[in-house]
């Protein structure tokens, strides 16, 4: 009863340009890809490289995956409202190392525009 | 912001310290000052707005994660400066805060401390979504504005408008009727610099020559009787706008040389009125008729138009634009289908052949209302040739009930016959001439000895013309 109650944990995707967000959306060839626990050690994080820049490959991971979540800097209109029709949450302008990001939305505290330096 | 503030006083320049940052916020381009870590020092206002952060929030930040420009993250030209570096110009886009990618243009130049040390980075970012919009307008030449076309004379008017657009010479427009000279008057007022000013138009030929000179130059008040109150003409109407005179070939020639000085000195003198007023306008002009022709008939003054015809544009005549005509019927169609809830799929063969052979004197606005019609009277499905306005349609329907008879033998002697081209010819004339006639009749009250002298004919070739197509 109880476990049916809780609600599911989510699947967050951040695209990467090193540690940080990337900049753009469409032009991250890395992502990070975490799903479980709230806490880090119930966490599971996985990077995806991706062959190249594309938007639109992103999309499609965005959605293979079963992403709740995107967090994302610069994001084109365009993709931001697929992946929200998709009904992913978009958090964008998203400026800041991903622990900082991703330790914030855990915290439930993020909001798009956040800038973590 | 303290910090920021104390960090961006110049000392030196002046008698008292002035504040960077204010400095360059009057410059009308993007300006980012970066550390040698390229993290943003200061950026302008123009850069706050192009970018969608703002100064407390950009400052410390890396620029890449601020500017989000594609060369950021490909290749940053300051990763390879260093103090005895040229300045690079590199174009690129950028994604700012709204999710909008625009085209920009970054000049980037190293900042050297007086020992000639790297010190920063200065940055100019400019925002080419203006001149790329100027450019797809120029390269997408099948349109402008409300225009369409796709003949080679349109083209060539699509690409020379939006450049004649940001000028601010006379245009005259000259073209048959209904060719579009209204459209294109507005569409260059549109797409100039005046745009957000008026747009007043004048038609000469409207008004008699006293009412349209108080319309254009306005009056003063007690200048003739019942001038109870000033009124502005419309010349100070236009300031900073555009004035257009359509119809200048049917300006009275007093106010042509009135014209005329406006055009050496750019000042309106209101009637009755000693004190002049300066108005900025553009002049836009348009006539259908032949205005060379009209100087040489001492109709039109000659000195007038040099100074109308400093920018020509003609436009071509319907009949004249290849394909064009093709292309109209469609666009229209689609539009009022749209615009009256029609469920219209297009024009029948026999329609088409009828739409594209017709010579359309009236040009474009006749082909409008030709679709419009056939949209009103046609109840779905396609436009079959009885919805079109009878005008099209009757001539041939009344050769082919004069001439049942001769085609069903034609076909049943000759089933692979047509009927005749020669004979075609044939019937047009006497429809031709059986309206000549009906004129003539018209114009001369019914008399027929005039009749027959309008025609040149002889009062009994009158007789047995009008017994033949049976005129009573």
């Amino acid at each position: 009863m109880s476990r049916s109650s809780q609600p599911k944990p989510k699947k967050v995707l951040i695209p990467l340009y090193g540690d940080d967000v990337a900049p753009r959306f469409d032009m991250a060839t890395e992502a990070m890809i975490t799903f479980g626990g709230e806490t880090r050690e119930h966490r599971e994080e996985k990077i995806v490289v991706l062959p190249q820049s594309s938007p639109e490959k992103l999309c499609h991971l965005v959605v293979t995956e079963g992403i709740d979540v995107v967090i994302c800097s610069g994001i084109e209109e365009e993709y931001y409202q697929y992946l929200t029709w998709k009904r992913v949450q978009v958090f964008d302008s998203v400026i800041g190392p991903r622990k900082a990001v991703l330790e914030r939305f855990y915290q439930g505290v993020l909001q798009s525009g956040d800038i973590l330096y | 912001m303290l910090k920021t503030l104390q960090r961006s006083q110049i000392k030196g320049l002046f008698s008292s310290p002035i504040d960077l940052r204010l400095l360059i916020d009057e410059v009308p381009v993007g300006i980012v000052v970066l550390d040698t870590d390229r993290r943003i020092v200061l950026l302008n206002r123009v850069l706050e707005a192009l970018t969608g952060f703002s100064q407390d929030e950009a400052a410390g930040v890396p620029c890449h994660q601020i500017l989000r420009s594609k060369i950021c993250i490909k290749d940053c030209p300051a990763v390879h400066m260093h103090a005895e570096s040229e300045p690079a110009c590199v174009e690129s886009d950028l994604i700012n805060r709204d999710r909008m990618l625009v085209p920009i243009r970054i000049n980037m130049a190293a900042l050297k401390d007086s020992d000639g040390n790297l010190v920063g980075y200065l940055e100019t970012i400019e925002d080419l979504r203006s001149i790329r919009e100027f450019d797809a307008k120029i390269s997408q030449a099948y349109s402008f504005a409300h225009l369409i076309g796709r003949s080679p004379q349109m083209e060539k008017i699509f690409q020379i408008l939006p450049v004649l657009a940001q000028s601010d010479s006379s245009v005259l427009i000259t073209g048959e009727t209904g060719t579009g000279k209204d459209m294109v008057a507005e569409a260059l007022h549109q797409a100039s610099s005046r745009a957000k000013a008026p747009f007043v138009k004048v038609n000469c030929g409207a008004l008699p020559a006293t009412l349209l000179e108080s319309e254009l130059f306005g009056y003063q008040k007690g200048a003739f009787t019942g001038a109870v109150e000033n009124k502005l003409g419309r010349f100070r109407m236009a300031h900073n706008g555009t004035l257009y005179l359509t119809e200048i070939g049917d300006l009275p020639l007093s106010l042509q040389v009135k014209l005329l000085t406006f055009f050496d000195d750019q000042i309106v003198y209101p009637l009755g009125s000693t004190k002049g007023f300066q108005a900025n306008v553009r002049v836009v002009a348009a006539t259908h008729r032949n205005l060379e022709q009209m100087v040489r008939e001492g109709r039109f003054r000659e000195d007038l138009l040099f100074r109308l015809n400093v920018v020509r544009v003609h436009l071509p005549p319907l009949r004249e634009r290849e394909g064009d005509a093709r292309l109209l019927l469609d666009h229209f169609l689609n539009i009022l289908t749209g615009q009256f809830g029609k469920n219209i799929k297009g024009f029948s063969k026999k329609t088409l052949g009828i739409l594209i052979d017709y010579r359309y004197p009236g040009n474009v606005r006749e082909l409008r209302n030709i679709i419009e019609y056939a949209v009103n009277i046609c109840p779905d499905g396609q436009i079959l040739p009885h919805h079109l306005p009878a005008y099209l349609t009757e001539p041939a329907q009344w050769v082919q009930d004069t001439d049942a008879d001769d085609k069903q033998m034609l076909h049943s002697v000759h089933p692979g016959l047509n009927r005749g081209k020669s004979m075609e010819t044939e019937q047009t004339w006497s429809v031709m001439e059986r309206k000549m006639i009906m004129d003539a009749l018209v114009k001369s009250g019914g008399h027929r000895g005039k009749t027959a002298e309008l025609l040149r004919w002889g009062r009994s070739t009158l007789w047995r013309k009008m017994k033949q197509y049976e005129i009573n």
